[in-house]
């Protein structure tokens, strides 16, 4: 089913015109309201009336989660904060969050984005929907919470967590919709093989994302469980899940392109590339009230069609994630950034800083084991004062990652230096 | 009385072993006493040898993390009791033996330990008639 036929279906002439009357609303009023954008597009020489259409895109500054952190918390908020109506955060390279902020219409064009992928997953009013999303300051429990609620949906708000409970509940409250990260949809779904549930549930959709995923993984999802299995993309800078999302032909996720505006760029040139060619995802918000942001680089590399989609849909699409033009990685849905670790080991100042990571799957879930250079001169003889620095490197790792840390100690001058390009991660799942 | 024990902390990698007492041997360090504690990471090994300074030269030089530790070395009889008798001194005194190893010398029985207050356990063993061997007496044991 279509959510919303006269946007999600307009001619590309109609999208443009819409798309290059918001763009240049949006630029004036950020140019008045955001100091930070004014005093970039003055000393570029650009005035708001340079910006008439969507090609006048690319005389904008890009904005990277840099600025962000370095405006924190409410630095590039363009409304009085009695608008604002909820922020939400996500984690930084360096220990502090990235913080967004969005006004009532904000959030009400979230909810119409998220109820858009869900309709066009199949679901309606009649669906129950399991989100097993955290909750929180991360912004896929609540985005994808208030689209269903939109949509008219039954709400199960269970948060992310207690895999046994999850069973029961989806069981008890029959739900048919389930939204997570994939590999926990993975992780549920093996679980439940193994309890011999899979009779006993009724699931018949489910919606994964903040994690990239392969085709082969959803294939493996819906034999598991007999469902459908849909992407849903978004990132919180931009506004959380629901930026982009695919449809029953699973050829590439449509953008809501009458709220965001993508490109495509080559990373290192910072040129847009031809539609079908890969390069870095880039946003500008055309409506956001509260964080409107120009030309925000996701670091996600893909491609891009504004091919008609065989579901009806012309608005464009995305296809699957092909990597990252940064080193960040997504663990159980929490973005690190291994500069994180050697930041908070250099803190800690018992270890040498030198580290290695390695990124794995067991059971589904992402497993993350830091291996940390014992310091040559300082080390304890005792094997239990070793346990004791392990496991506080492990605290305080987890206090700065947002994840569960494995921490190995390993002899000093055995991991690579950083000088150059030093290998600190080893990632051995599957994921683009 | 204190003895300088080498520590050598030992992943567990095939032949670290080997390395860390293949290095010793090849610049004349003689071991007299060893004990190998492990973990499920790696393992740390402790020695009584002819010339600890050296040993943490010679080691570090081959990249084996290697330091000294003070430890204190007691004469046992071989006779039933006799270590319990040592224990027993320590008992009430607020020392906590970290770990202990045992080795014999002669015609006696010796064992290694590592307190948590070397200072107060000299002073234990000092005040009650326990034997406690000589840092030098140790490093030349074999000499």
């Amino acid at each position: 089913m279509i959510w919303n036929e006269t946007k999600e279906c307009m001619s590309r002439d109609e999208i443009y015109t819409l798309q290059s009357a918001r763009l240049a609303k949006m630029v004036d009023r950020v140019y008045h309201n955001v100091p930070f954008y004014r005093k970039k597009m003055q000393q570029m020489g650009i005035e708001p009336g340079d910006i008439r259409c969507v090609e006048d895109v690319n005389k904008l500054p890009f904005t990277t989660k840099d600025d962000l952190r370095e405006n924190y918390p409410f630095g590039l908020v363009a409304v009085p904060q009695s608008e604002v109506t909820r922020v939400h955060a996500s984690s930084g390279t360096t220990g502090k969050a990235t913080v967004v902020a969005y006004t009532r219409k904000d959030i009400a064009t979230w909810s119409e984005c998220v109820a858009r992928v869900l309709a066009m997953t199949g679901m309606t009013r009649e669906d129950r929907i399991q989100i097993s999303y955290g909750y929180g300051l991360f912004t896929g429990g609540l985005g994808v919470h208030y689209g269903a609620e939109h949509l008219g949906a039954t709400v199960i708000p269970m948060s992310s967590g207690n895999t046994k409970k999850q069973i029961t509940m989806m069981e008890d409250f029959g739900a048919t919709v389930l939204a997570c990260t994939p590999s926990y949809a993975l992780h549920l779904a093996e679980a439940i093989e193994e309890a011999g549930m899979l009779d006993r549930i009724k699931l018949k959709t489910a919606i994964l994302g903040a994690e990239p995923w392969t085709d082969n993984m959803r294939r493996e999802l819906e034999k598991k469980l007999n469902i459908n299995a849909f992407d849903i993309y978004g990132l919180s800078e931009v506004m959380g899940p629901g930026v982009a999302a695919d449809c029953l032909e699973h050829k590439g996720l449509h953008v809501y392109e009458d709220y965001f505006l993508p490109e495509i760029i080559n990373p290192e040139t910072f040129q847009p590339v031809a539609p079908g060619e890969v390069g870095e995802l880039v946003f500008t918000t055309l409506t956001k009230e509260a964080l409107p942001l120009f030309r925000y680089r996701t670091k996600d590399l893909t491609s891009i069609t504004y091919d008609k989609c065989n579901c009806g849909r012309t608005m464009a699409r995305i296809s699957k994630f092909k990597g990252r033009s940064d080193d960040m990685l997504i663990i159980r849905g929490v973005n690190v950034f291994p500069s994180q670790i050697e930041a908070a080991l250099l803190e800690m100042g018992e270890t040498s800083p030198h580290y290695m990571m390695v990124v794995d799957r067991e059971d589904n879930l992402d497993t993350l084991e830091v291996l940390v250079e014992v310091d040559e001169s300082y080390f304890s003889d005792e094997i239990r004062e070793l346990e004791n620095l392990s496991r506080r490197i492990s605290k305080v790792l987890k206090e700065a990652l947002g994840v569960a840390v494995k921490v190995k100690l390993v002899e000093p001058k055995t991991l690579e230096r950083s000088e150059g390009k030093a290998k600190r991660v080893i990632d051995k799942r599957t994921l683009y | 009385m204190i003895v300088k024990q080498l520590s050598v902390f030992l992943e567990n990698k095939e032949g670290r072993l080997c390395d860390a007492i293949e290095t010793l041997s090849s610049n004349g360090i003689n071991i007299s006493a060893l004990s190998l504690a492990d973990s499920t990471e790696y393992g740390m090994l402790r020695m009584l040898v002819s010339d600890p300074e050296s040993g943490v030269k010679v080691l570090k030089a081959a990249g084996i993390p290697a330091k000294l530790t003070d430890v204190i070395c007691l004469k046992a009889a071989h006779k039933t009791g006799a270590l319990s008798r040592i224990l027993k001194a320590f008992m009430g005194k607020g020392i906590a033996i970290e770990y202990m190893y045992a080795f014999a010398a002669g015609e006696n029985a010796s064992v290694v330990m590592k307190t948590s207050d070397t200072e107060k356990a000299i002073e234990v063993i000092k005040e009650s008639d326990i034997e406690a061997w000589e840092a030098e007496t140790i490093y030349n044991i074999n000499a």
